[in-house]
């Protein structure tokens, strides 16, 4: 089994004219790859009518209605994380129920709010309570603020790790730009984060850092952006890792973190 | 056969990178299939002398036949074109400069007279357009990334010039190739190191705006890994003679070798 933690489809409703093609594309890769399971989240309108990282209300209903008919189409391939924007509190909290009574298995924070914020406690408490991994958009060591995103870095989760000590939180792409270096020391003894290792980024040394920093008990294979390069590191980690922790890796982490019978084996 | 043209030995100055010894080389081209490299000398990129690394280039790649070295000119130092020649007359093929590391204009006189000689002589010229994604690089690293204006400069310095450029991404070869003449963009060879696989798919329209002629496996190894050209070409579905052109067919008849 191969779970890929790290997944997004596009929609129309997005700028994107060429979306069918990308999602074909996408599907098509992790058919070749041998991909079981694809945990996807939908940005809000991806930037059509508001910031993707600042999706409106109205977008992170639209992209989370998305999200649950794309999981219908694909039972057996996709999974879905509910995207909510922490800023709006009562909103988030009806997207998470929502989301949970239609099957959906993960919280998907973006970038709206800093990952240490107060605003994100109800959130998490929520994901908790339905039993949901967070995942988190993650800049590896945000030295300043960038237009478009309130970005969080690795020191940003681990405060709000430690508040919610029940919750898997997921720190996204570690290979997704950044340093990476200082995410992983700063992810080291908190136990309760995984390291996602998707993103473009293949730098030699990257995944026997990640490996010495968390183990392989907390490590997650994904691909977010670049569905080649997520194939070329799991090629590494064949050669990197014994059979059990490439397993780990693959997909029991995965496992043991969403929602009991969110991958049932095929 | 597969070559790997981008390929360099010897540490980096900004991180540690597992794997940067002739021997760690070879391991990993054994492992993922890869017969040939061109190298360069890392660290020499962030030398004030970067010639100074060529005769230790010169002298491993000589013990070793897998090996094909890529040494470097720094065209803004006295003697580099002394040292062009040298190269040239002990055998080599493609050298590199690194011009935005060497503190000098990327299409400055310096480089424009490099690529004068080179052309004329049948040379060869490598430049990567950066070695990290630009979000990681260590505070001090603040060398620019190579403009695409400076490899369309460039390749209009001499009829005969050829140049191989690597780490570039997809809207850097398309502005280059396509403000390009036929004849400059027939000069002008990339590896695939940075050009994106599923799903956006950029290796794919590239090859099918350009062409497979135009591109070379390049991995940036060991400061990348070398999985991931193969892993970006095996999703692609592309014609057992595509696949061999880029494996290899057009390194060789870029060196003269014949497709």
């Amino acid at each position: 089994m191969l779970i890929d933690v790290h997944v997004h489809f596009l929609h129309a409703a997005s700028p994107r004219g060429d979306w069918r093609e990308r999602n074909a594309s996408r599907m098509r890769a992790a058919e070749q790859i041998g991909i079981t399971w694809q945990v996807s989240s939908i940005l809000g309108s991806w930037g059509g009518r508001s910031p993707i990282y600042f999706p409106s209300p109205a977008d992170v209903t639209l992209a989370n209605e998305i999200q649950r008919s794309i999981v219908m189409e694909h039972p057996e391939r996709v999974r879905g994380y509910v995207l909510v924007n922490p800023n709006y509190t009562g909103h988030a909290l009806a997207e998470i129920a929502r989301g949970r009574s239609a099957g959906m298995v993960g919280l998907k924070l973006a970038a709206s709010r800093r990952a240490d914020d107060p605003l994100l406690d109800p959130v998490c408490d929520s994901a908790g309570q339905h039993g949901f991994p967070v995942l988190q958009h993650i800049w590896q060591h945000r030295r300043r603020d960038f237009p478009g995103q309130e970005a969080s870095d690795a020191e940003e989760l681990c405060r709000l790790a430690r508040r919610h000590p029940s919750v898997a939180f997921i720190l996204a792409h570690i290979g997704g730009g950044g340093d990476w270096l200082h995410s992983l020391r700063t992810v080291r003894s908190v136990s309760n984060v995984f390291v996602d290792l998707s993103g473009s980024g293949v730098d030699g040394g990257m995944l026997e850092a990640c490996v010495n920093a968390v183990g392989s008990g907390r490590l997650l294979w994904g691909t977010d952006l670049t569905v080649d390069t997520g194939l070329a590191k799991l090629r590494y980690l064949e050669h990197l890792l014994a059979a059990d922790a490439l397993e780990q890796v693959r997909w029991r982490n995965a496992a043991s973190i969403f929602p009991a019978d969110s991958f049932p084996e095929r | 056969m597969r070559i790997d043209v981008n390929a360099s030995l010897g540490s980096y100055p900004w991180r540690r990178v597992p794997g940067t010894s002739a021997e760690a080389l070879l391991e990993a081209m054994d492992r993922v299939g890869i017969d040939q490299a061109w190298v360069f000398h890392l660290p020499g990129i962030a030398w004030r002398d970067p010639m100074e690394g060529n005769a230790w280039l010169l002298d491993c790649c000589a013990r070793q036949s897998r090996f094909m070295p890529v040494p470097s000119i720094h065209p803004g130092l006295p003697g580099w074109s002394d040292e062009l020649a040298q190269m040239a007359a002990r055998g080599v093929r493609v050298v590199r400069a690194d011009p935005t590391w060497y503190g000098i204009a990327a299409a400055g006189a310096e480089m424009r007279a490099l690529v004068q000689e080179t052309g004329g002589i049948g040379v060869a010229l490598m430049m990567a357009v950066r070695f990290e994604d630009g979000r990681q690089r260590h505070p001090l690293d603040r060398a620019e990334e190579l403009p695409a204006a400076a490899v369309r400069a460039l390749i209009r310095e001499h009829p005969d010039a050829r140049l191989i450029v690597t780490h570039a991404d997809r809207a850097f070869i398309e502005e280059v190739h396509f403000g390009s003449t036929p004849d400059e963009a027939g000069r002008i060879w990339w590896d695939v190191s940075w050009v994106w696989g599923p799903p956006e798919d950029h290796l794919e329209t590239l090859l099918e705006t350009m062409g497979a002629s135009r591109f070379l496996l390049g991995s940036g190894q060991p400061l990348r890994l070398p999985e991931t050209p193969l892993a970006r070409l095996d999703l692609l579905d592309l014609s057992a003679d595509d696949r061999a052109s880029i494996e290899s067919g057009n390194a060789l008849a870029l060196l003269g070798h014949g497709a």
